[in-house]
């Protein structure tokens, strides 16, 4: 099963790096949501993925699944969460400010470096 | 555009409450079974994000008369005065204490210093996550 | 009391400065700075007895105690005798400055908080014991300059007086850096003591030379010596008192400091006295030769402070040579170390009342143009004898003491004729034919400085403002100064027994062992015959001829073109090297993020592969890999589909709603593998996600190509594909070897007994690693502040600026 993780997670990271280069803003923050997921699978197929039980104690159980992935995935689907919300925001007032989500069009003028 | 959700809110009325209570017990019960300050914490957001669904900003600013802002706070002071209030007790800090009181109406209960800073936790989640939405929502 | 702390006195008064300066606006903020340099010299005078004993106080200030590192302070006969200038010119200049500077007009707060800085920096130079804490406070010298030159930094001229002195003196404070490190390398020490005791150890060192060069290259840029002094006319925009004393009396002496200090270590090296000489002559040479030509009275004080310098540098150099004699030959160098603290000490006494004349002429008249100014000599009675004195003692005439330094020098350098080793006896006769050259300058820009102004005819007329005699209290430093000069030819021997016997021990440790030992009286008078006596008479008699036909040979210099001037050099090294880096970083910066993301995965994708095969890292080990289950392949159909759609969506709602699409995908793929916490969060991360898009849907624009190229796209498709199959092969070689054993197992076993949990994952959150919880919860906090500031603080900003309409 991890080898098609492993697939699957190569496909996430490639349609997000392909979505994060385009020219339009709101791709790029898509991109970002789906480079996250990539990033939250590929923890979690690192650890492994054996296991027989979650890893909450219960009696007769030794095999629980690798805790430590999920807790740092935990704790990154969280910050991806307040990220993207941040990029949203920041993305939404950019296009309010500079009537454009053409990232082509978004660089720092000669004057202001 | 007007539109009649008469069900929806008087759905969204009872079912609130299911949801929020059922945040809370995940909460509690997160030290133990599947649960905790993250999932309880955005649980409680997803019953908040239900009313500003069925009602508008303004009736559910009425309702939950809170800046989220200072909750967010509050929660950071509490996870970090927890992790600090180690430090009082010449213990590295960090170091959580737990032990078995007996208390009126709950019998023999485990209390764990972890379940105060899970509390911080919780708050931060709910204060920041409703600061995003409302500000977002209430940008015209 | 521990005087390693009263180096930082200053800057502790420093931090009041500003308060002083805000509440009590009727009192200049001069006289509150006055207490600091004055107090610290009367405490610095206290150590007199005990360098005249040849003892060394020693006080130290534990720093990192676990590492060893402490700062440690030293004083000597060498420290003290710069201590005492730095302080005492130091109280003199701040005296001077609260009537030069006007407590209206000026930014008081700003000029003597850089001020006190500086003291501290140079009493930090010249105690520390320790080469990097030296190194620090040498450049917090240069940083301190270069706020005091561009003072006013309003003016063009003094922002790139200021920037040249900068990137010079900091550029030789970097190569000094350098030889310090060789120095810590050879010696396996960085205390100066210590490589002193062992100087002999280190001679024979292949880094030896190096590390001579590289020290020297700092303290020739910061004692302006050829071909690194153009910085120092340009410094002459800062205020007066700056002028006084940071370039001529103190901090251009830390060159000579450095060279003084580090002569036990290096004065066996024959590339140490060639250079230290040779350059010190060259620089007294070209600086006396071109202090003729300036028109503006601070640059001709310049000119003759760079001359002077060179003066002082070739003594030291000379100094040296008492390593490599023995005997009776002692008798005939022994003069050049006492020569050279000698003149150091007169320098700055003459030089320093001088610069102060020039600035209360400036002051009183409106100008320092030397063509524009001239008959003062009625009008300011006693700034005309201040400088008169200043003037004769730098011309090296009697009764001044710039004259028995003047013979010294002169004595020193007929010496070093006699001397066997390193070529000197064939090329040892230039030294005195240069050194008597110069001297005939130096008494043709002395007599220019104050005959021109001073004497000759009014031009009234030509002056912007009235002229007056100055204050009272703006003449009192000069004069104190003034005083000096005479006093201390008259009793030369007992401040040589004093200071100058003291610092020279320091300065030849090893040589003796008790201040007394320095064996040289200084008189006035070497005889009829004596060669110093002839060269004297040669250099009046020559330079006031010079002096009288100034006018027909000052056209000379025209013929040099300004743009073959090493000034003309630093100003195209630095129009080449703005444009050039401008260029260089241009070429890559395009300004467009996409440009840096394409930099940054193609960088990624090359490296990472690159190391996996290089390092032979990528392995697959099949038989760890769980079995494939039916519905992991239904959850990875759906997920890569949910995929597609988010890639191939042509309306931004599809969009969204197919990016949820994945979102719970990757719940169902973490229900599988039994991962409840984490289902839980991803399912009600996703539903407030998807209402959070489309709360923010309103303001999204609809979703455009822009253009975008089949070209493009295909670039950013090879991109993305070496980056997805980067990412797999890492994930199937991260999961198939683990090089240590994981913690998860000490998780397992020990969280019900020593956490009291059950719920191994909240466990880790909450207590293990409660750290990363709480910094996570932080940027959570930061991220709703970014998203409510964006918003809300926009908006109560743009109704402000309505309502200013």
């Amino acid at each position: 099963m991890e080898f098609v993780m492993a697939i699957i997670i190569g496909i996430l990271f490639m349609a997000a790096v392909y979505l994060i280069l385009s020219r339009s803003l709101l791709r790029i923050i898509l991109g970002t949501g789906l480079l996250s997921h990539g990033a939250h699978l590929l923890i979690l197929t690192m650890g492994g993925l054996g296991g027989t039980s979650p890893p909450v104690l219960a009696d007769g159980v030794t095999d629980y699944a690798d805790p430590l992935p999920q807790a740092l995935i935990l704790t990154a689907i969280v910050i991806s969460f307040g990220v993207t919300a941040f990029m949203l925001v920041l993305f939404y007032r950019t296009y309010g400010e500079h009537k454009t989500d053409n990232m082509s069009l978004m660089k720092g003028n000669d004057e202001h470096d | 555009m007007k539109t009649n959700d008469v069900i929806l809110q008087t759905a969204t009325k009872v079912v609130f409450f299911i949801i929020f209570l059922f945040s809370i017990h995940i909460f509690f019960a997160g030290h133990f079974t599947p649960g905790g300050g993250f999932v309880g914490g955005l649980l409680t957001t997803g019953a908040i994000v239900l009313l500003l669904l069925a009602f508008d900003l303004k009736t559910v600013q009425n309702a939950l008369p809170f800046n989220f802002m200072i909750v967010t706070a509050i929660g950071l002071l509490l996870a970090l005065g927890t992790a600090a209030s180690s430090l009082l007790f010449n213990i590295p800090f960090f170091t959580h204490a737990f032990d078995d009181v007996y208390l009126p109406l709950f019998g023999v209960s485990a209390l764990h210093t972890a379940m105060a800073f899970d509390a911080g936790v919780y708050l931060v989640v709910v204060g920041s996550t409703i600061t995003m939405i409302q500000t977002i929502g209430g940008d015209s | 009391m521990d005087f390693v702390l009263l180096i930082f006195l200053p800057v502790l008064a420093a931090l009041f400065v500003p308060f002083i300066f805000r509440k009590l606006k009727n009192v200049h903020t001069g006289w509150f700075v006055f207490f600091v340099p004055v107090l610290l010299f009367i405490y610095y005078l206290g150590f007199i007895r005990l360098t005249m004993d040849g003892e060394v106080a020693v006080s130290e200030l534990s720093w990192i105690p676990s590492l060893g590192i402490s700062f440690t302070a030293y004083i000597d006969g060498l420290s003290l005798l710069f201590s005492l200038l730095i302080t005492g010119i130091g109280a003199l200049v701040v005296l001077y400055s609260i009537f030069y500077l006007d407590k209206n007009r000026e930014k008081l707060n700003n000029f003597y908080v850089y001020l006190l800085m500086f003291m501290t920096a140079m009493l930090g130079i010249v105690q520390s014991d320790n080469v990097i804490s030296l190194y620090l406070f040498w450049e917090l010298t240069s940083i301190s300059s270069f706020l005091l030159i561009g003072y006013w930094f309003t003016k063009d001229r003094s922002r790139f007086g200021a920037l040249k002195s900068m990137m010079i003196t900091v550029f030789g404070g970097l190569m000094m850096l350098g030889g310090f490190v060789l120095l810590g390398i050879m010696g396996d020490t960085f205390s100066i003591r210590e490589l002193t005791a062992n100087a002999s150890t280190l001679v024979g060192h292949e880094y030896f030379t190096l590390a001579i060069v590289l020290v020297l290259l700092g303290a020739f840029t910061k004692s302006a010596q050829f071909p690194f002094y153009i910085w120092l006319p340009d410094a002459m925009e800062a205020p007066t008192p700056v002028s006084a004393y940071l370039h001529s009396a103190t901090m251009v002496k830390a060159g000579l400091y450095l060279v003084a200090r580090f002569t036990p270590i290096f004065a066996a090296s024959e590339v140490w006295i060639w250079l230290v000489t040779g350059i010190g002559l060259l620089t007294l040479f070209w600086g006396s030769f071109f202090a003729v030509k300036q028109t503006d009275l601070k640059a001709i004080l310049a000119f003759s402070t760079v001359s002077q310098l060179g003066l002082i540098m070739s003594l030291l150099g000379a100094s040296a040579i008492m390593y490599h004699v023995d005997g009776t030959d002692t008798a005939i160098f022994k003069f050049a170390a006492f020569a050279a603290i000698f003149h150091l000490l007169n320098h700055a006494t003459f030089k320093g009342s001088l610069f102060m004349i020039a600035g209360i002429v400036d002051h009183e008249t409106g100008t320092r143009d030397i063509r524009k100014l001239g008959g003062l000599m009625s009008i300011m009675p006693v700034s005309f004898t201040v400088a008169f004195i200043g003037s004769m003692s730098m011309a090296g005439l009697p009764p001044f003491n710039g004259f028995l330094s003047k013979e010294m020098f002169l004595t020193s350098m007929l010496a070093l004729r006699e001397f066997e080793l390193f070529n000197f006896a064939t090329w040892g006769m230039i030294f005195p034919i240069v050194a008597w050259i110069a001297s005939v300058f130096t008494f043709v820009y002395s007599f220019y400085f104050v005959f021109k102004t001073f004497a000759g005819k009014k031009k009234k007329e030509a002056l912007p403002l009235q002229p007056k005699e100055a204050p009272l209290g703006m003449l009192i430093s000069p004069v104190i100064l003034a005083t000096l000069v005479v006093v201390i030819f008259f009793i030369p021997n007992i401040i040589g027994d004093m200071l100058v016997k003291p610092a020279v021990l320091a300065m030849q440790q090893g040589l003796y062992t008790h201040p007394s030992e320095v064996a040289v009286h200084v008189s006035a008078w070497h005889g009829w015959s004596s060669p110093e006596f002839l060269m004297t008479l040669g250099i009046i008699g020559v330079g006031a001829l010079l002096f009288l036909t100034m006018s027909k040979w000052q056209k000379l210099y025209d013929i040099q073109p300004a743009y073959f001037s090493l000034n003309a050099l630093y100003d195209s090294f630095m129009i080449f090297g703005e444009s050039g880096m401008n260029r260089l970083s241009r070429f890559y910066m395009t300004g467009l993020i996409r440009t840096y993301l394409l930099y940054m995965f193609t960088f990624l994708v090359l490296l990472t592969t690159a190391v996996l095969f290089i390092k032979d890292a990528f392995v697959v080990d099949m038989d760890s890999f769980a079995p494939v289950s039916a519905y992991g392949i239904l959850t990875a159909i759906i997920l890569i589909l949910a995929v597609c759609m988010v890639l191939f969506a042509k309306t931004r709602l599809a969009a969204i709603i197919a990016l949820g699409g994945v979102g719970y995908s990757v719940a169902l793929f973490f229900v599988i593998y039994k991962a409840p916490d984490l289902a839980l969060t991803q399912l009600v991360i996703e539903t407030v996600s998807v209402a959070l898009f489309l709360l923010a849907f309103r303001h999204l624009p609809a979703l455009k190509n822009h253009g975008e190229s089949k070209g493009f796209r295909f670039g950013n498709f090879v991109i993305s594909l070496g980056v997805g199959i980067m990412v797999t092969l890492v994930a199937l070689s991260a999961h198939s070897q683990k090089l240590v054993p994981s913690i998860s197992q000490y998780y397992k076993d020990t969280v019900f007994t020593e956490a009291a949990g059950g719920n191994i994952v909240n466990v880790i959150l909450v207590d293990y690693r409660g750290f990363d919880t709480l910094f996570e919860i932080a940027v959570l906090a930061i991220a709703g502040i970014g998203v409510y500031s964006m918003i809300r603080l926009r908006l109560s900003r743009k109704e402000s600026s309505d309502e200013n309409k």
